[in-house]
């Protein structure tokens, strides 16, 4: 793991608590994954998992205190992010790497122009004069979709659709070689889902672009990613190539996960259920993070915490029976 | 109780809506939320509503069991014209007619335990005795899954798969007949939803509920529905068994619908039909098929008023076209 040479996003060790005066939430656990350039890699799980952490992070706007990075390095083009200092980072935040957030409604500022919004990221990286930003924020407005004439209304004036599309052309406006993408198309209807998900997938190619996409519909991971990142309780379980993941998975909790979705193409009369809830963060259990869950359960892993192993080129999984060799 | 009456295994409808509207008036007009319509849902089965948000069916649920007063049309329950009822004849209604709410935070008071909230319909209904109300409520709590030492907590202390369960421990406290389920998953993790669901569907194996279940998600809708309505703008578009939806959708508003789906299948190339625009609002209407401006095949003879009408047995449609798109080939069931 310590070539990271070619690796465009590289992420090592990463361990985050949160840290209060009454307890201490483990909401990530030694966390480490690549991303080449022009590929996009998912991050999924379920609530509370860590992944909206760990986008954060790497943005370096989680909120500190509580948030406190224990331990890791995030590499982007070599270039170590946690190193340098506020100003600097202030340059590659917007620039290199941007984020889309999850809730549209939130995401913009209701007192402001949407084009101005844009033009704002712009101007603040120093890249134009006012009329230049205004221009460029009008093509990105007509490249997601939008007339550009409607530069000078308000948030309000859109629909949840149209907002996320401003979001995203906030978020591409500097041309970004990152893209953190943290539920993108949960707050929206299915037809505008897919209206938003073709949108940045092309906008994302075209621009050869890298994409950490956060989300835990399975479906859009089918459809968008390359490779994919299964997160539960803050730990990887299972990482690889989407074909790895859904042809040839092997952790309990992505059999679990992808049983537990209700198909279109076939009717079952019971969904598969991963049974109980998930750990609560600030105890977690001493051995493996599924273990109470998990139907194939032994002594060993009360006790020991598996290590995630390589069970084929390019394919990891956190799994005590895996790594026994059965 | 009236559990002997729930145990009729004739195959009757237990809602039958005719002709319903319910407008909002609007400072922009009038807002035709629910715009005539009809269909009846038999005992003891699901009727999955699906739609983007804003097409009227959280509206419907909520006229269906008299949150809102209709503004015109019938609606009959279990063979009785319940579409104006008042005072204590609504009470017993709604004994029989609950609702499960999409938001499990919202929806449960946060200053009641789980017991007291499990017990709020017992209390109210004035029919039972104190050590009744314990008894019940233990039960019902058995029934859904919540650990007997949760009786105390407030809903904050709880996870969302264990609120919404509270909501339906609530909601089948006097053996209601028919329940509509407003989007019950919507805000829960997959792993929690498929818990849900199971217990959904489990209640309605052991004790015959019939379900409204109210969804923007079509795989949820398929999984747990015996018929589905596909609504657009207030106005059901098309309406058969689940299976037919999916396998012969005929409108070209389910069409796009389906294929929007994202497939867990990566190997299957997906054939988008992305629908350009979005849902307006159904202010002052115009005549004719609401979908026709975001449709492909739209021609002059959308512009006339549509009717749902039978294309093959249990399958309705309130497309012009269809016939023309088929090319009179008759399908084959």
């Amino acid at each position: 793991m310590d070539s990271n040479e070619k690796k465009f996003l590289s992420v090592h060790n990463l361990t985050i608590d949160y840290v209060t005066y009454e307890e201490t939430v483990h909401a990530v656990r030694d966390v480490s994954f690549d991303l080449e350039k022009g590929k996009t890699l998912a991050l999924v799980g379920e609530t509370g998992a860590g992944k909206t952490t760990i986008a954060r992070a790497i943005l370096r706007v989680l909120p500190e205190p509580p948030a406190k990075v224990i331990s890791g390095q995030v590499y982007l083009n070599d270039k170590e992010l946690f190193g340098i200092s506020e100003k600097e980072m202030c340059k590659v935040r917007g620039n290199d790497i941007t984020m889309i957030f999850q809730d549209p409604m939130t995401a913009l500022n209701p007192v402001m122009r949407v084009g101005d919004q844009i033009a704002e990221v712009l101007l603040l990286h120093g890249k134009t004069t006012k009329e230049e930003a205004r221009a460029h924020a009008m093509e990105m407005l007509e490249q997601v979709g939008i007339s550009g004439d409607r530069y000078d209304d308000y948030p309000n004036q859109f629909s949840g659709g149209m907002k996320q599309r401003v979001v995203i052309a906030i978020a591409l406006a500097c041309n970004p070689d990152l893209l953190l993408a943290d539920e993108p198309t949960t707050a929206l209807d299915v037809t505008i889902q897919a209206q938003v998900l073709r949108l940045i997938r092309n906008l994302v190619k075209n621009r050869n672009a890298s994409m950490l996409l956060i989300t835990h519909d399975l479906g859009v991971v089918a459809q968008t990613c390359d490779d994919v990142a299964i997160i539960y309780a803050g730990q990887i379980v299972e990482k690889g190539s989407k074909e790895d993941i859904f042809d040839r998975h092997c952790h309990p909790y992505t059999i679990g996960l992808l049983g537990a979705i209700p198909r279109i193409d076939t009717r079952v009369h019971r969904l598969a259920t991963i049974k109980g809830l998930p750990p609560d963060p600030t105890l977690l259990p001493k051995g493996c993070g599924f273990c109470p869950r998990c139907p194939y359960a032994e002594k060993i892993c009360e006790e020991k915490a598996p290590e995630l192993m390589e069970v084929e080129p390019g394919h990891f999984c956190r799994w005590q029976r895996k790594i026994a060799g059965e | 109780m009236a559990a002997e009456n729930s145990r009729r295994i004739i195959k009757d409808n237990i809602i039958e809506v005719k002709h319903l509207k319910k407008y909002f008036q609007t400072s922009k007009g009038l807002l035709h939320a629910v715009d005539d319509v009809n269909f009846a849902i038999e005992q003891g089965t699901t009727l999955g509503v699906v739609g983007e948000s804003g097409c009227g069916k959280s509206t419907l649920g909520r006229v269906l069991i008299h949150l809102e007063e209709s503004t015109e049309g019938e609606i009959w329950f279990d063979g009785e014209d319940v579409t104006d009822l008042r005072g204590r004849k609504l009470k017993k209604f709604h004994e029989k007619a609950q609702i499960i709410f999409q938001d499990p935070y919202s929806s449960l008071n946060p200053r009641m335990t789980v017991e007291d909230t499990i017990a709020e319909p017992f209390r109210h209904s004035h029919r039972f005795r104190r050590a009744e109300i314990m008894e019940q409520t233990k039960k019902l709590m058995d029934l859904v899954g919540i650990a007997q030492r949760l009786r105390m907590s407030y809903p904050h202390e709880l996870d969302g798969g264990r609120r919404q369960r509270v909501v339906i421990a609530r909601a089948l406290a006097l053996e209601p007949k028919f329940i509509v389920c407003d989007e019950p998953v919507s805000s829960l993790d997959v792993s929690i939803q498929a818990q849900v669901l199971n217990l959904l569907q489990d209640l309605q194996d052991e004790r015959k509920f019939t379900y409204m279940f109210i969804t923007h998600d079509l795989s949820v809708v398929r999984h747990i529905s015996d018929n589905i309505c596909v609504m657009y703008l207030g106005q059901l578009v098309e309406t058969c068994a689940a299976g037919e939806l999916f396998e012969h959708p005929l409108h070209p508003y389910t069409q796009a619908l389906l294929s929007t789906i994202p497939s867990t299948d990566i190997h299957k190339k997906q054939e988008e039909t992305i629908l350009e625009g979005e849902l307006t609002f159904p202010i002052n209407p115009q005549p004719g098929c609401r979908f026709r401006s975001r449709c492909r095949y739209a021609c002059e003879a959308c512009g006339k008023p549509q009717q749902l009408r039978e294309i093959s047995p249990g399958h309705f449609l309130s497309c012009c076209q269809v016939n023309d798109r088929e090319n009179g080939v008759v399908r084959q069931q």
